[in-house]
């Protein structure tokens, strides 16, 4: 291998050209003129046991020698029945529920339900401002665990796999930090309806500074070892290319659709909880290949990291959860100790909270893009419909359309960039 | 401010198209007759002033008697198709409703004029059973092909239960 030293003679100043594998086409043009030879259309099954198709999806190929004629991408093996299940559970009986979508994000989806259940029951405005802000920091550091784990598990798909444990030691920093806010690494049901559980551990602030240090020097460490890298260069530059158009008419957002150049952050253009008050850049594409969503993705993890410094900059004291008896739980004292706080602790529980009958359908800035719940009330304590509109659904669709032409070994770094989340994909 | 949408419909479709509108909670909706749907939802993606050019969400509500928002009458269509749709440029957003009976569980599929309408139509058929006129390509997507009735009808109990058992041909079963 060429050292990456100015003195070494295989590198020349014009390094993009050789990384990228431009002249070296040039040498294979005449190989490339060879005519093709005939070839009859091959149907192939990749997943749903596949290593790199996350267990989760089957895509059924047609193929002509390694070209890809046509894809039909098959969803729904870890269908859950998320919807059937939750309109039979109390309101906070579907925290869990929404943990286990988005399983390398959870934080992310409890927000997005809490909020909108409080968008019906009409207290958005009241939600204790230091419940926002830890809404806002848990939240950005499930997107930093959520990207570090599309780009550690992609790379190693493609035959990186330093950057997969590398990746993964960070995100387990992160987990751990978590764990001790919540109790749990990924099933974290750590909000409720009009706040949060409870506060944050103390000595969270320095340990989440601390932990970001070091989560930069990964980062950039995976940059290292990626952003040059021949291999991975070759496979991510130019291929599954998604147009703005597609974008729009798919419903595509999130960093797969920022790829493209579409400019739509739910944080940005419609704030939400307190990040109106942060000041952060929206990083967005221009090609919309697998090495803009890659490049999209990297970024995106630095400005959540500039979101966390202001937030615990600007972290205020208070409640963490509405005072209201018929929303939040009393404390454990009352509810052992007075009759009325037994009472309110066994209303909640048993009948569950009552929101007013109606729909709102509450978009939020996930992982992957806006998660969106539409939920319908009746007036009881179980919803009448709880639905979610999960971001990485339509970008799964798009494959349908983006994989013809491309060749078989493309399929990986294409589905891997799309990350898809079968959790929140099958529901 | 997507009370500008609400009345650009209302100027433009005033035979009857629009059943009623409204807003509640912040999201401003419409309810359009079964027969128009498809011409109020490429209205919304091609007028200047509505510009719906990002397809957002497409589901149904199984009303099972109960009355949707903007509807009327003592016989009320069973589902509920909904349709979310986002204008990237203009910012702003629309729930547009269509009532459809039991009987008839059809209505006009919008994959002509989103793209992104193919799965989540497929969806809707697949838990619903609304069957979407002109769509490509309407099989099962959650659930699988044997799978008999539609889960997340309101009549269907959440209980049963339906394994897939596969018997081969021949065999000692």
């Amino acid at each position: 291998m060429a050292s990456d030293s100015p003195s070494s003679p295989l590198i020349p100043p014009d390094t993009r050209r050789v990384v990228l594998g431009f002249q070296d086409a040039e040498d294979m043009k005449e190989d490339l003129e060879v005519p093709d030879l005939p070839t009859e259309p091959v149907p192939l099954n990749m997943g749903p046991s596949h290593p790199a198709m996350h267990g989760t999806v089957r895509m059924v190929l047609e193929v002509e020698g390694e070209r890809i004629s046509s894809a039909d991408i098959q969803v729904g093996y870890l269908h859950r029945c998320f919807e059937k299940e939750s309109e039979h559970a109390t309101w906070t009986q579907i925290f869990p529920y929404t943990d286990r979508l988005n399983y390398i994000s959870p934080m992310l989806n409890n927000v997005g339900y809490a909020m909108a259940v409080e968008k019906l029951l009409g207290i958005t405005n009241e939600i204790p401002e230091r419940a926002q802000f830890i809404r806002v920091i848990v939240g950005e550091v499930s997107r930093i665990t959520d990207h570090l784990t599309c780009l550690g598990a992609s790379a190693m798909e493609l035959g990186a796999f330093t950057v997969f444990l590398y990746a993964l030691k960070a995100r387990e920093w992160l987990f751990e930090l978590l764990e001790e806010t919540c109790g749990a690494r990924l099933t974290s049901s750590y909000l409720r309806i009009g706040g949060v559980s409870y506060d944050l551990p103390p000595g969270f602030d320095a340990k989440l500074r601390d932990i970001l240090e070091r989560t930069r020097v990964v980062i950039s460490d995976i940059g290292k070892l990626l952003d040059r890298n021949r291999i991975f260069r070759d496979r991510m530059d130019g291929i599954g290319i998604i147009t703005q158009a597609d974008a729009l008419a798919y419903g595509i957002t999130g960093p797969v659709g920022r790829s493209t150049g579409l400019a739509y952050d739910v944080r940005k253009d419609h704030p939400y909880l307190v990040y109106d008050r942060f000041d952060f850049d929206v990083p967005v594409g221009s090609v919309g290949d697998n090495f803009d969503r890659y490049a999209v993705r990297v970024e995106e993890m630095y400005q959540s990291m500039r979101i966390l410094d202001q937030a615990l900059e600007k972290l205020p004291a208070g409640p963490v959860i509405v005072s209201d008896p018929r929303i939040a739980l009393p404390p454990k004292t009352e509810t052992y100790n007075s009759i009325e706080g037994m009472i309110a602790h066994f209303k909640i529980i048993m009948d569950g909270i009552h929101v007013p009958a109606g729909e709102a359908y509450q978009y939020t800035e996930a992982g992957n893009g806006e998660l969106g719940y539409y939920i319908v009330s009746d007036g009881t304590g179980r919803p009448w419909k709880c639905r979610v509109r999960p971001p990485c659904f339509p970008a799964t669709a798009v494959l349908g359309k983006v994989l013809p032409g491309l060749f078989i070994a493309d399929v990986v770094p294409t589905f891997g960039m799309i990350n898809m989340i079968g959790g929140e994909c099958d529901r | 401010m997507s009370q500008a949408v609400l009345d650009r419909l209302a100027a433009r479709f005033t035979g009857g198209e629009l059943v009623a509108t409204g807003s509640q909670h912040g999201d401003e909706w419409a309810r359009t007759r079964r027969d128009t749907w498809l011409s109020v939802a490429t209205f919304l993606r091609d007028d200047p002033t509505t510009k719906m050019e990002m397809f957002i969400d497409l589901t149904a509500v199984d009303r099972f008697g109960r009355l949707g928002p903007g509807m009327v009458g003592t016989d009320p269509p069973r589902f509920d198709v909904v349709l979310h749709v986002y204008s990237v440029s203009l910012k702003h957003r629309l729930r547009l409703y269509v009532g459809v009976p039991e009987e008839d569980p059809s209505v006009d599929s919008l994959v002509p004029v989103w793209a992104g309408a193919d799965w989540f139509e497929r969806e809707a058929y697949d838990l619903y059973g609304v069957r979407f006129k002109g769509h490509p390509d309407l099989r099962r997507i959650l659930m699988y092909p044997e799978f008999v009735g539609h889960p997340l009808r309101k009549d269907y109990p959440k209980e049963k239960r339906q394994p897939l058992v596969r018997r081969h041909v021949g065999g000692n079963d």
